[in-house]
C-alpha cells in the first residue's frame, strides 16, 4: 500500500491513565470520556485480538477516524503491539488516521467510471477545492477520495459526497455540486 | 404471494438505489395506499435485475410488464392508468433501438433473451428481507433434502458430477475442492464464503448478496455439512453497506426459523454464520490473505502450501468459495448434475454472471451459459457500442486479465478459452471499450491500480509492478524509446513467473495483453509521438488553423512560454518545442481558430523554429 501516513495534531486535552485487563497502566493523551468509548468497543468484541479489524470499524465509525492516541488504547486492550495496530490502520484504505471533512467528496476510479472519464472529474475536483486526494480542506468542509467501484456502473462516471450518489457527472458539473454543500 | 392481484417488484439494487428507487417505491406505497388498493397490489423492493442501464426498473406482475427509468413523480400515473384502468403507460416501456417499437415484456427484450438465470435466479423477483419470499421460491430446500436423504459423501459426488467450477477467478473445480477439505479429519473445520469483491467494474457478488441472500447462507450450511464444518464466516467489503444490511437481515431471519443454528431440520446438524468485514485491500481476495485478514492481520498472503484446506482461518481446516459459486449449489442440488452439467462446454459447466460496463449501451448484470460467444454479449445483449463508435476491445478479469480483440468476438467463452486467448475468465467483470480508448492508457490505468493495492510482502509484485507503470508512464507521456517495449515484455514475465500470490502472477496481464493484441499502438506512441484515440494529453498538440486565425495577437500575448510567433495580421503559429500545453491560447481565442490535434505537426514545427 502506498499510503502517505500523516499523523493527525493531537486534538486531546488531558492524559488520563488507562489500566488494562492485566492491570498494567499507560498514560494516554485521551480525555476520560474517548477512553471509556473504545473500552467499550474493545469490551464488545471480547478484547479479542482476532477481532481488531471489527473493532477499528467500530472505533472508526465513533470517531470518524483512528488518530495515534486511540490506536494505543486499542492495542492497550486487545493486548497487541501498537505497532501492529497501526501496520493495520494502514494497510487498509478504508481506515484513516486524519479526519475527513464534513462532506467527504469519493470519486469512483473503478474501471467502468475510468472509461467514462473519472479521471477528468477528478481533477476538476482536485482544482475546485485545491486539496489533494486523501486530503481536507482547511475549513474542514471537504475532503477528496477515491473508491473503487461502487456497482453503479450504469451510472458511470460516479461521486459520492456523504452518502449521496451522483450519476453520470461531467467535469462541468463538479461546481455545480460543490456549490449544493457550500452554503 | 398469491393472496395479492398484482405486484409491483421495484429494483433495489445499489444501481437503482442510487437513482432514487427508494422514493420511486415509498412514492407507489403511498399511492396504493391512498387508492384503497393496500389489499390487492403489493409494493416490493427487490434485488437487482440486472438492466442498470436504464434504471430505476419497476416490474409488475402478473402481466410481466417493464418499465424503465421510472421517477418518483411516475407513481401516480402507474397506479391511475396501469393499475387501475390497465393500460400501460407507454413512455416508460423500453423501447427497442433498432424497431423503434416499445417492448412491453422482458421476455421480448434483447437483453433478456439470451440470458440464462441460475446464480442470479431469485434476483428481481423477491424481497430479499423477507425470507418467506424466498421460502416460497424453493430456499433451504436443497439444504432439507441433502441433510435428510444424503450423506456427505454422496453430496460432493454430485457437486463433481456437475461439474461447476469456482467463480471467483480461477476456476478449481468445487466438488474437488470440499472433497479435499473434507478428507481432513481435525474436529473444527470452517466455511468461509469470499465476498470481498475487489475488481472494479464488477459488481456480479453484491448484487446476488443483496438480491438473494438466503441463497448463500443456504449453500454455506450444505458445505458444512459436506466438510464437516459447524461454522460459516462471510467476509464481505465494509464498502458494501446494503448487502451487509441484508446479509443481517437474512442470517436473523434463518436463525429464528431454525434454519440455521442447533439442529437444523431436526437433525444431528448444526450450523452457524458470521460476518467478518474487509476494509479496502483488493489483496484480500486472494484466499490466504483474506484469511489473514479474518483475523484481524495485515491482509498478506502466504505461500501455498499448506492450503487452506489443510490449514486456514485460525489454523484450521477451512473452505473458501465464492458467492457466485456458493448460488449454484442450491440449484444444482434440487435439479441435479446432469441438468447443470448438460448446460455450457466440455470442461465449463454451467453458466456465468458477467457485469458488462463501459462503452456499451446496455450496462448492467447479466447471466450467460458458458460457451456463449463474446458477439452475442456485446451485439444482442449489450445492444452495441455507445453512440455507434467501433468495437475495439472487451476486458475481462479486471486487473489480471487481458484484452479480447476482434478477432476473439466468436470464440465461445469458457475458462479454457479466455487463458488461451492471454486473458482469463476472472470475476467476470467485461469492461467494453471503444475507437476513443487508448490501450496504453488502459494498461496504465490498471497497473496503477495494482501499484496501490499490491500488499508488498513480494520484491517481484512491489518492485516490478512499479517499474512497469513508470514505464508504461513515459511511453504514454511520448518519452518512450523502442527498449521500452522489451523491457515490459521481460520484466512483465518475470513478474508473472516469480511473485507470491494470484494477485502478483496475473498483475502484468493487462500489460502483455495489450502488447500482443495492440503493438501498432505502443508503436504509435514510441515512434511517432502519436496517440490515435487522443487520450494522451502529452501527445496531443495544440495547432492554429491557417484559415481562421485572423492574427490579433491575443494568443500570442497570454502565452506563458512565448511559444507563438506571428505578426499582426497574419497567421500566428506555435512552436511545438516550446509550448507547454497550457491551453491557455485556446481559451483565449475568439475565433476558434485553436485545436488540439493528435498528430504532429511536423512542418509548421519545422518553420516555426526558424
Amino acid at each position: 500500500m502506498n499510503q502517505k501516513i500523516n499523523i493527525a495534531p493531537a486534538v486531546f486535552e488531558y492524559m488520563e491513565k488507562v489500566t488494562g485487563t492485566d492491570g498494567i497502566e499507560v498514560k494516554v493523551n485521551l480525555p476520560k470520556e474517548k477512553i471509556e468509548k473504545i473500552n467499550g468497543i474493545c469490551d464488545g468484541f471480547g478484547n479479542e485480538p482476532g477481532e481488531l479489524i471489527n473493532v477499528l470499524h467500530e472505533v472508526q465509525h465513533a470517531f470518524g477516524y483512528i488518530p495515534a492516541e486511540v490506536q494505543d488504547v486499542v492495542a492497550h486492550n486487545l493486548h497487541l503491539p501498537v505497532a501492529q495496530v497501526y501496520g493495520v490502520v494502514t494497510f487498509y484504505t478504508f481506515f484513516s488516521m486524519i479526519p475527513k471533512g464534513e462532506h467527504p467528496v469519493s470519486v469512483c476510479t473503478g474501471t467502468a467510471c475510468y472509461v467514462r472519464g473519472a479521471e477528468r472529474v477528478l481533477e476538476e475536483f482536485r482544482k475546485e477545492l485545491n486539496v489533494e486526494v486523501g486530503e481536507t480542506t482547511p475549513d474542514g468542509k471537504f475532503s477528496i477520495n477515491c473508491l473503487r467501484c461502487v456497482g453503479a456502473c450504469g451510472l458511470a462516471p460516479v461521486v459520492l459526497v456523504g452518502e449521496k450518489v451522483y450519476g453520470r457527472v461531467s467535469p462541468d458539473g463538479v461546481k455545480a455540486i460543490i456549490g449544493e454543500y457550500k452554503k | 404471494m398469491s393472496r395479492y392481484k398484482m405486484h409491483l417488484l421495484v429494483c433495489g439494487g445499489t444501481g437503482c438505489h442510487s437513482s432514487e428507487s427508494n422514493l420511486v417505491y415509498e412514492m407507489l406505497r403511498d399511492e396504493v395506499e391512498r387508492k384503497g388498493l393496500k389489499g390487492d397490489v403489493q409494493v416490493i423492493r427487490t434485488g437487482c435485475f440486472g438492466f442498470c442501464e436504464k434504471g430505476p426498473i419497476l416490474k409488475i406482475l402478473p402481466d410481466n410488464t417493464f418499465y424503465t427509468q421510472v421517477k418518483p413523480v411516475d407513481a401516480k400515473e402507474i397506479i391511475d392508468e396501469h393499475i387501475i384502468k390497465g393500460r400501460r403507460v407507454y413512455r416508460l416501456l423500453y423501447t427497442d433501438p433498432e424497431t423503434e417499437e416499445h417492448v412491453p415484456d422482458s421476455k421480448h427484450m434483447g437483453f433478456y433473451k439470451k440470458q440464462l438465470r441460475i446464480a442470479l435466479r431469485n434476483c428481481g423477483s423477491i424481497d430479499p428481507e423477507n425470507i418467506d419470499e424466498s421460502i416460497a421460491r424453493d430456499a433451504y430446500q436443497a439444504l432439507g433434502k441433502v441433510l435428510t436423504g444424503y450423506t456427505p459423501r454422496e453430496t460432493i459426488d454430485l457437486v463433481k458430477r456437475s461439474g461447476l467450477r469456482g467463480r471467483g477467478g480461477a476456476g478449481f473445480p468445487t466438488g474437488l475442492k470440499w472433497e479435499i477439505a473434507a478428507r481432513n479429519d481435525a474436529a473444527q473445520k470452517y466455511v468461509v464464503c469470499n465476498a470481498d469483491e475487489g475488481d472494479p467494474g464488477a459488481f456480479m457478488d453484491r448484487s446476488i448478496l443483496e438480491g438473494d441472500p438466503h441463497s448463500i447462507l443456504e449453500a454455506m450450511a450444505i458445505c458444512g455439512y459436506c466438510i464437516g464444518a459447524t461454522k460459516g464466516l462471510i467476509y464481505i467489503r465494509a464498502e458494501y453497506p446494503l448487502a451487509i444490511k441484508r446479509l443481517k437481515i437474512a442470517i436473523a431471519q434463518a436463525q429464528e426459523y431454525g434454519l440455521l443454528g442447533d439442529h437444523i431440520f431436526g437433525t444431528g446438524f448444526s450450523f452457524d454464520i458470521t460476518l467478518r468485514y474487509g476494509a479496502g485491500a483488493f489483496v484480500c481476495g486472494e484466499e490466504t490473505a483474506l484469511i489473514h485478514s479474518m483475523e484481524g492481520k495485515r491482509g498478506e498472503p502466504s505461500n501455498k502450501p499448506p492450503f487452506p484446506a489443510q490449514s486456514g482461518y485460525l489454523g484450521k481446516p477451512t473452505n473458501v468459495n465464492n458467492v457466485e459459486t456458493l448460488a449454484n449449489i442450491p440449484a444444482i442440488i434440487l435439479k441435479g448434475a446432469e441438468w447443470f452439467s448438460s448446460i455450457g462446454t466440455e470442461r465449463s459447466k454451467g453458466t456465468k454472471v458477467f457485469a458488462l460496463a463501459g462503452k456499451i449501451n446496455n450496462v448492467g448484470l447479466i447471466e450467460v451459459p458458458m460457451g456463449i460467444t463474446l458477439r452475442e454479449i456485446i451485439y444482442e445483449i449489450g445492444g452495441g457500442i455507445k453512440n455507434g463508435k467501433k468495437f475495439k476491445a472487451v476486458q475481462t478479469g479486471g486487473p489480471s486479465g487481458g484484452c479480447l480483440t476482434e478477432k476473439h468476438l466468436d470464440t465461445p467463452i469458457d475458462y479454457e478459452s479466455l487463458t488461451a486467448a492471454g486473458s482469463m475468465m476472472g470475476s467476470g467483470g467485461m469492461i467494453v471499450l471503444d475507437e476513443d480508448d487508448c490501450m496504453v492508457s488502459v494498461a496504465k490505468f490498471y497497473l496503477g491500480f495494482i501499484v496501490e493495492e499490491s500488499c508488498g510482502k513480494c520484491a517481484p509484485c512491489r518492485i516490478g509492478n512499479k517499474r512497469l507503470h513508470e514505464t508504461l508512464g513515459r511511453i504514454t507521456e511520448g518519452k518512450g524509446m523502442q527498449e521500452d517495449i522489451e523491457k515490459l515484455r521481460n520484466l512483465g514475465s518475470v513478474v508473472k513467473d516469480t511473485s507470491l500470490c494470484g494477485l502478483g502472477q496475473t498483475s502484468p496481464n493487462p500489460v502483455l495483453s495489450t502488447l500482443d493484441n495492440f503493438m501498432d499502438e505502443y508503436m504509435e506512441h514510441v515512434h511517432d509521438k502519436k496517440c490515435r484515440s487522443g487520450q494522451c494529453r502529452n501527445l496531443l498538440y495544440y495547432v492554429i488553423s491557417e484559415e481562421d486565425c485572423i492574427g490579433c495577437m491575443a494568443c500570442k500575448r497570454v502565452c506563458p512560454t512565448h511559444a507563438i510567433s506571428g505578426e499582426k495580421k497574419e497567421v500566428h503559429v506555435i512552436n511545438q518545442d516550446i509550448c507547454i500545453k497550457c491551453g491557455a491560447c485556446m481559451e483565449k481565442c475568439q475565433f476558434d481558430a485553436i485545436s488540439l490535434k493528435n498528430d504532429y505537426p511536423r512542418e509548421v514545427a519545422a518553420i516555426s523554429n526558424y
